[in-house]
């Protein structure tokens, strides 16, 4: 029971930071109907970003970790954002009347273009930060076993409900979101009625590139290391996370997140921690064949 | 020579000049001239596949015409980008109405709203549901789940929320019973009279559009092939033929 437990809180935890990055892909797909394959290494780059901020501050003296915390997630925020931003300008509108394929090639293309830009940049070798958020929370301590709640988990929970809070209530209450939601349904009639619809797309790739950058730094302090690949499988299962909960759906992104990570912690805790990429792989699989609209999607008919 | 200055005297409020649109290689347009000047009602009429919703994409700046120009109030706009055409206020309704289905009639009519940045969005409003009764009961729900006839009602309250100066209508009657489709065309002429709103009006029905146009065309096959006052071209036999044989409400 304290081990499920424990597992539990690890598995929201990975959850979280798989949510955050599921909602990239999921709003550009919603938009542009297309799947960012990008996506991921823009989250890698968000880390990277990190890393290399928290060192840039410690280097002139910020110490203080709430500060330094802070100044980190504008920095990268921001930065990730612009990589997004000129993502979308360079490899994907200019394709956008192309044949469909195009702009699908053109991201798996940016994607190792991102991998490569950063594993020349920074090596190939593992990056680690030193720990900043310490301790946490003995929550029991049964038979030999404890079951412990750290301040980085806490941390991760927290931002990510937060950041979810905000950005749904961007996406629902917001003329900003409400363009989004117009592009979603139908690109002509928004432009039509003055929406300029390439603004609106870029919004999107900022907003989502934010979101994976605050997923980056997440990754950064829970595991404490980075290296250039880790856009690639987290990635994979992020999308994998949008799509079981339905690919353009928000809070099927957030629920899909939330159940890869539990399924991927479980996996690893009861049957084998070598295989668990194959568990979010294999799901990805099984969900396209029986599931392709994912729990939260609905079918592609609605076009009136 | 269209002097572009001109925004005075006989300079039309909307002139096509020439337009050629083609779909890769196959011509939809075939070179076709018109004018809307300020005040009207123009009808344009022609069988499924003439070219009509083509027209006023292609007013929209979207297809691009291949050939030929198109001006507002003497300016060329001719493959303009459509949101910056929106921002000239010219609106459309378009053909299938295209409500935002997962949006409320509240959303559909804010998004109408985009160009005007909600100067005068209560006042725009009112105006809306005093002509539209229905859309303010229905206000607070989704667009998709509206009938047919609400649907249109909300297309056309959409269009108006963004005060436009010309108005874009791409078939309001397709698929209304009559009894609403009296009252959609009933609206139109209210807007003319009382507010001197420009309107142009694509329909297939044409006994309605052409008994409520000043003037009106014929487009059969990409080309315009009659024009002229709405109850004239209704007398014509070519055009009784044509458009008019059981066609009737
Ligand atoms: N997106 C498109 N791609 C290719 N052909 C099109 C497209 N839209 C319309 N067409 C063709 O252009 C012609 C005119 O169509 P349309 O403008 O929709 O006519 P109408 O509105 O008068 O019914 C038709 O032959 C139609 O098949
Ligand atoms: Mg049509």
């Amino acid at each position: 029971m304290e081990y499920f437990l424990q597992q539990l809180i690890n598995g929201v935890t990975l959850g979280a930071i798989y949510g955050l990055i599921a909602i990239g892909y999921t709003m550009v797909y919603g938009i542009i109907g297309m799947i960012n394959f990008a996506h991921g290494d823009i989250f890698m780059i968000g880390a990277f970003i990190a890393l290399i901020t928290f060192l840039c501050l410690v280097a002139i003296g910020i110490t203080a970790v709430p500060l330094a915390l802070f100044l980190v997630l504008l920095v990268a925020m921001a930065l990730t954002a612009l990589y997004g931003w000129t993502v979308e300008r360079v490899a994907y509108r200019p394709l956008r009347q192309s044949f469909r394929l195009a702009p699908l090639i053109s991201a798996i293309g940016m994607s190792i273009a991102l991998e490569n830009f950063a594993q020349v940049v920074q090596g190939a070798r593992v990056k680690p930060l030193p720990p900043l958020i310490t301790g946490g929370f003995t929550l029991t301590h049964k038979g030999g076993f404890t079951v412990q709640l750290s301040n980085v988990q806490i941390m991760v929970v927290v931002t990510t409900v937060v950041l979810m809070g905000v950005f749904s209530w961007l996406v629902a209450r917001t003329r900003l979101g409400r363009d989004m939601r117009a592009c979603e349904q139908d690109l002509k009639m928004a432009s039509l009625l003055g929406v300029d619809v390439n603004r609106t797309i870029s919004y999107t790739f900022i907003i989502g590139a934010a979101l994976a950058a605050v997923a980056g730094i997440m990754h950064l302090l829970y595991y404490g290391v980075i290296d250039f690949y880790i856009g690639f499988v987290a990635g994979v299962k992020a999308f994998t996370a949008a799509v079981l909960g339905g690919i353009g759906s928000l809070p099927g992104a957030m629920l899909g997140g939330l159940l890869i990570g539990l399924i991927e912690t479980f996996w690893s805790a009861y049957f084998s921690i070598e295989y668990k990429d194959v568990a979010a792989f294999s799901i990805l699989v099984i969900v396209l064949i029986f599931l392709p609209t994912g729990i939260l999607g609905r079918p592609e008919v609605e076009k009136v | 020579m269209n002097a572009p200055s001109a925004t005075t005297g006989n300079t039309p409020m909307l002139a096509v000049r020439g337009v050629k649109t083609y779909y890769g290689n196959i011509i939809a347009l075939k070179g076709i001239d018109l004018d809307i000047h300020a005040g009207e009602i123009v009808a344009m009429i022609g069988a499924n596949g003439a070219g009509k919703s083509t027209l006023m994409m292609t007013i929209f700046g979207d297809p691009r015409p291949r050939e030929g120009q198109v001006l507002f109030e003497g300016r060329d706009i001719t493959g303009m980008p459509a949101h910056e055409i929106a921002r000239l206020n010219i609106a459309q309704s378009p053909e299938g109405r295209r409500i935002f289905g997962r949006m409320t009639v509240m959303e559909n009519l804010q998004m109408g709203a985009t160009v005007t940045d909600n100067a005068h969005f209560e006042e725009d409003l009112e105006r809306v549901f005093r002509l539209f009764p229905r859309l303010k009961e229905r206000v607070h729900q989704r667009g998709g789940t509206l009938s047919g006839g609400e649907q249109q009602m909300l297309a056309i309250g959409r269009a108006l929320m963004s005060r436009p100066r010309l108005l874009l209508l791409d078939e309001p009657s397709l698929g209304l019973a009559p009894l609403l489709v009296k009252q959609i065309f009933d609206a139109i002429r209210e807007l003319n009279e009382r507010e001197k709103l420009t309107v142009f009006l694509v329909e297939q029905n044409a006994f309605h559009a052409l008994k409520l146009a000043h003037r009106g065309y014929v487009m059969v096959n990409g080309l315009i092939t009659l024009s002229g006052p709405g109850r004239e071209l209704l007398q014509r036999p070519e055009v009784r033929a044509a458009y008019l044989e059981g066609g009737r409400h």
